[in-house]
């Protein structure tokens, strides 16, 4: 059965390489083969889930070697794939969403003359992403977190000849640079250390390891997933990769990529059970990141960078669970779960709203929506019951075991991250139903509103039909796009009671990752009876600001913080002010440097021969008697010496 | 070198003749060096060379003797002379040098090498001279013959091909490989005329002169001499007599002779010269 | 008087034909100074051999006299062929390689 991990990545590859080397030919069926090859990849995907079912927990775990990819000395790299129980989530994770995004994206990019290669693009990131969960070492799993990072960078630039998604599309390439820098460098480290670095070695020998070098090794890992995840400091790329075409952003930048650094996490867990400090700097990177997501979801009147920064926040508590170590692991992988239905869904829902909207994406020209698009009114306040943590619905599960695991930690660390946690819960009720209210509830602000399309004009094909200033005419959206909202819908409403209920996640992951109960100071009870309060807090603050008044149109200033916060809390700016100007300092000096000290010593050094050389060549003049009278002068001091030695 | 007693001396007369030779042979050496022609210098070093065979034969150094006269100043020097007809005279003849400083350090090295070997040879024990008497015991040509064919004789047959490949080097160096046809006479005519050169011959020297030999350039009809008359070997070597003058100098001296005869009083006897050369 | 007054003249006479060598610059002249120089080498090995009392110094001179005849040979044709390529026998005409 193990023979099918190969062909489940070969699926969307094969389809890449189709669609993008296929040329126009396959215009007019290119979606359609995407979307297959993704099924397929998903079938298998199933079909092998069934078999790991069929096993007793303890033999849940597949691996298939492929062939040597680089065998030098005692550097041995294997193209080999391991699937266990965490992979083959992930795996049914991303071929499923993946495959609902694919039905969607035929509706949503219908009209985009490049179509096809939109779909060649999007199942390579499927099979890249398939090659980063299934890779058997950290090399191979580098491959495939390379991969996603081409595919990101060329989906969030698909449309190129707007400046803005490609300077996006550079901003998110660059940034996620630098967690792979620190990816690398934690692969040579394992190498150094482990003198391996596939998975089986490496997480098996950490015992016997000094803690200062797991802790190096943990810090770069975390750097890596900092990229990748979009975590504090490196998360900036994360809202304006919005920029690329809506189902972009619901798979890539909210159901999978972006989760990758908490599957590094989860996966390299052993190497964090070891070393707490690193552990302790992903918690803290965790609890950061959800509170400043969430924030910056606040200020937001674009319905995608809203959702973006929540993405962020949801993160950062799928981080900061993966950083409680063996407490955390299944619950920040089940939140990753439930997260990618509905915050998928939630993405799908945005886009049908733009779809119906003439891709007006700022929430103060929506409202009373729902009356015009039933399906995506309800698909969507499906999603936001769920992200919120309604009692029953898939978030309220994972969530609330976060922050119980958060509590769990135990001492003063503990009541600062379950803390930040609920602090964060308050904060994601309050502006996702900032969201839902401003969109679908309230007065109908759209009309006699002319879009304005901020972006450049038919930047979203879809709406190439509307007039430039025509008032928009709010539509349901055609089934293809309805049916994965619907579905995704019903995943976020049930999928975490599934999850919970008996305990089924735990104990499907438990043989990977371990789990340990802690010891909470709270009861369960108690936690969840505190989520709650919180919950509604959040909910009834936004609804007196935005549900008891009108909506203004133009967005008022606003306090310092919301200011900021619009500002993706000026971490532009910080980082413009810090990194680009000091290293615009940097090397001005280190030219300057270069020109004045190097140049000078070796322009100084070849003037000097220069000079010397033109000088001795007076010498050769040309005349041979002047060479023979040389010769002779030669010729007398060798007689005189040979006289000297004679005499002495 | 008398207060050595066993110092080996040579004979009065040969004493005699090698202070009288060897000056001859230093003159003759210097003045290969200095002589201003080619030719002069050829014939000085011919005399240093006999005079170097007569101390051959001084030595005891018969055969080298000989063939010191049959083939340095026999083959070798007329080949010299043959070669210095050949080139002709050049500018290279002047003395004046060229290369600043050349002549300075040319001096110096060369007083300086001399100085070093003079003094190295006297520094040298070369008090005992054995003499070629016993070696020449068989004579001296069986001597030499019986160690070349026998001790020397790879270096023997050795330079016998270096002769060969001279012979051949030498013949392939002045050797010129006609790449075109020859061109006929009338080719030759239709560019002479085609290039506007000089068509019909060349005029004969002496021809509107009084004299009439090849070193004399011929007159124009305002009595100056034509450079086309006289061949170019001539005139580059400076050798052409001008008697351009001579006519006017004639009428000049004879009409003094009148004078005298007339007695009257003599105008200052002057001969005449042309301008360009009174300007020089 | 002693034989070694040969190798003085012999010394005299190379030294005098080697700052000719540098002097001359009619490479025919160059050569006579050369040959000089030849031959004052071969008075010396004439002397030595008187010297040692064998004939071996008369053999090298005999053997730099046939080096010497045919180094004439080819440095004679040599200079007729510069000769007529560049119409100059000055050895400071051939200086073509400088800048």
């Amino acid at each position: 059965m193990e023979n099918l991990i190969a062909p489940l990545i070969a699926a969307p590859l094969l389809g890449a390489a189709v669609l993008l080397l296929g040329g126009r030919r396959l215009d007019r069926v290119g979606h359609w083969v995407g979307t297959l090859l993704s099924a397929t990849s998903f079938v298998f995907g199933l079909i092998l889930f069934a078999d790991l079912l069929g096993k007793d927990a303890e033999h849940r775990t597949l691996t298939q070697h492929l062939w040597t990819w680089i065998s030098v000395g005692s550097f041995q790299a294997d193209v080999t794939f391991r699937l266990d129980q965490l992979s083959m989530t992930f795996v049914l994770l991303i071929t499923g969403v993946g495959s609902l995004i694919h039905l969607y994206s035929v509706g949503y990019m219908e009209h985009d003359e490049r179509r096809r290669r939109f779909f060649g693009y999007l199942n390579l990131f499927l099979a890249a992403m398939l090659l980063l969960v299934l890779a058997d070492n950290y090399l191979l799993l580098y491959v495939g977190w390379e991969g996603v990072g081409l595919a990101s960078y060329l989906l969030i630039g698909f449309w190129q000849h707007k400046p803005s998604a490609a300077t996006a599309a550079k901003k998110a390439f660059l940034v996620n640079r630098v967690g792979d820098m620190g990816l690398s460098i934690a692969i040579m480290l394992m190498f150094t250390t482990f003198g391996s670095f596939a998975f089986g070695p490496v997480l098996s020998h950490t015992g016997d390891t000094s803690e200062g070098k797991l802790t190096a090794i943990g810090l770069m890992l975390l750097l890596a997933a900092c990229g990748k995840s979009a975590q504090v400091p490196l998360q900036s790329w994360l809202g304006d990769a919005m920029e690329g075409p809506t189902p972009v952003s619901a798979l890539i930048h909210a159901a999978t990529m972006v989760t990758a650094g908490v599957y590094l996490i989860v996966r390299s867990g052993a190497v964090f059970n070891a070393a707490p400090d690193a552990q302790l700097a992903v918690t803290v990177v965790g609890a950061v990141t959800l509170l400043f997501g969430a924030i910056v979801g606040c200020a937001k009147d674009d319905i995608k960078k809203a959702l973006a920064g929540s993405t962020m926040s949801q993160i950062g508590y799928m981080v900061l669970a993966a950083g409680l170590g063996p407490i955390g692991y299944v619950f920040a992988i089940m939140h990753l779960v439930t997260h990618g239905f509905f915050k998928a869904g939630l993405f799908l829902g945005a886009g049908s709203v733009m779809h119906g909207m003439n891709d007006e994406v700022d929430m103060r020209r929506y409202g009373g929506l729902r009356k015009y698009m039933p399906v995506t009114f309800i698909t969507f306040g499906l999603g936001y019951l769920a992200i919120i943590g309604f009692p029953g619905l898939s978030g309220f599960f994972s969530k609330d075991k976060i922050i119980e695991a958060a509590f769990a930690k135990g001492g003063t660390e503990g009541w600062i991250l379950g803390g930040a946690a609920l602090l964060g819960a308050a904060i994601t009720a309050f502006y996702m139903t900032r969201v839902m209210l401003m969109t679908f509830f309230g007065e109908e602000r759209w009309r006699n509103q002319p879009t304005r399309s901020p972006q450049a004009p038919s930047a979203e094909p879809a709406a190439e039909h509307r007039g430039e200033h025509a008032e928009p005419h709010p539509h349901e959206s055609p089934k293809v796009m309805t049916i994965p909202m619907i579905v995704l819908a019903v995943g976020s409403v049930f999928g975490g009671a599934f999850f919970s209920i008996g305990d089924r996640f735990l104990h499907w992951l438990e043989p990977v990752t371990g789990h340990s109960e802690g010891d909470s100071p709270l009861s369960a009870a108690a936690v969840t009876g505190a989520t709650m309060v919180c919950l509604v807090i959040g909910v009834a603050i936004a609804w007196a600001q935005y549900g008891r008044k009108p909506v203004p149109v133009v967005a008022p200033r606003g306090s310092l913080l919301t200011r900021a916060a619009r500002r993706d809390l000026l971490q532009d700016d910080f980082n413009h002010v810090v990194l680009v100007r000091g290293g615009e300092h940097l090397t001005r000096s280190l030219v300057y440097v270069d020109h004045t000290l190097v140049d000078g010593v070796v322009n100084g050094t070849a003037a000097g021969f220069g000079g010397l050389s033109g000088r001795l060549r007076r010498l050769q003049n040309g005349f041979a008697r002047s060479y023979a009278v040389s010769m002779f002068g030669g010729a007398a001091l060798l007689v005189a010496a040979t006289l000297l030695m004679r005499a002495v | 070198m008398m207060t050595h007693l066993a110092a080996y001396t040579t004979s009065t007369g040969e004493a005699f003749q090698f202070w009288v030779l060897g000056t001859v042979a230093v003159i003759g050496a210097l003045c290969t060096v200095f002589m201003k022609k080619a030719v002069h210098s050829a014939l000085c070093l011919a005399g240093t060379m006999i005079v170097l065979a007569v101390f051959y034969l001084a030595n005891g150094a018969y055969f080298l003797g000989i063939v010191q006269i049959v083939v340095y100043t026999g083959a070798i020097m007329m080949l010299f002379l043959f070669v210095v007809m050949l080139v002709g005279v050049t500018a290279a003849d002047s003395l004046k040098e060229t290369i600043k400083g050349q002549r300075w350090l040319a001096l110096l090295c060369g007083l300086g090498f001399g100085a070093l070997l003079l003094a190295g040879i006297g520094n040298a024990s070369l008090k005992e001279f054995n003499g070629t008497g016993q070696a020449n015991a068989n004579g001296n040509v069986e001597g030499l013959a019986a160690l070349i064919f026998t001790k020397y004789v790879f270096a023997f047959e050795i330079t016998g091909a270096l002769l060969i490949t001279a012979a051949v080097g030498a013949m392939v160096l002045t050797h010129r490989e006609r790449t075109e046809r020859a061109k006929t006479q009338r080719e030759l005519s239709e560019q002479r005329i085609r290039e506007g050169a000089h068509i019909p011959p060349l005029p004969a020297p002496g021809v509107y002169a009084r004299h009439n030999a090849v070193d004399i350039a011929g007159l124009l009809p305002d009595g100056t001499p034509s450079e086309l008359t006289v061949s170019k070997t001539l005139r580059e070597r400076g050798q052409i007599r001008d008697v351009s003058t001579e006519a006017l100098n004639d009428l000049r001296a004879l009409e003094q002779r009148a004078e005298e005869r007339l007695e009257r009083t003599a105008i200052e006897p002057e001969t005449f010269k042309r301008p360009e050369e009174a300007s020089k | 008087m002693n034989p070694v007054n040969y190798l003085y003249l012999a010394a005299l006479l190379f030294t005098i034909g080697a700052t000719g060598v540098l002097i001359r610059r009619n490479a025919i002249v160059v050569f006579m100074c050369i040959e000089l120089m030849l031959n004052a080498c071969n008075l010396a090995f004439v002397a030595f051999s008187r010297m040692h009392g064998n004939l071996d110094g008369q053999i090298i001179a005999f053997f730099t006299m046939v080096v010497a005849a045919a180094e004439v040979v080819v440095g004679l044709a040599i200079i007729v062929s510069l000769f007529r390529t560049r119409h100059s026998a000055s050895v400071d005409d051939a200086s073509l390689m400088k800048l």
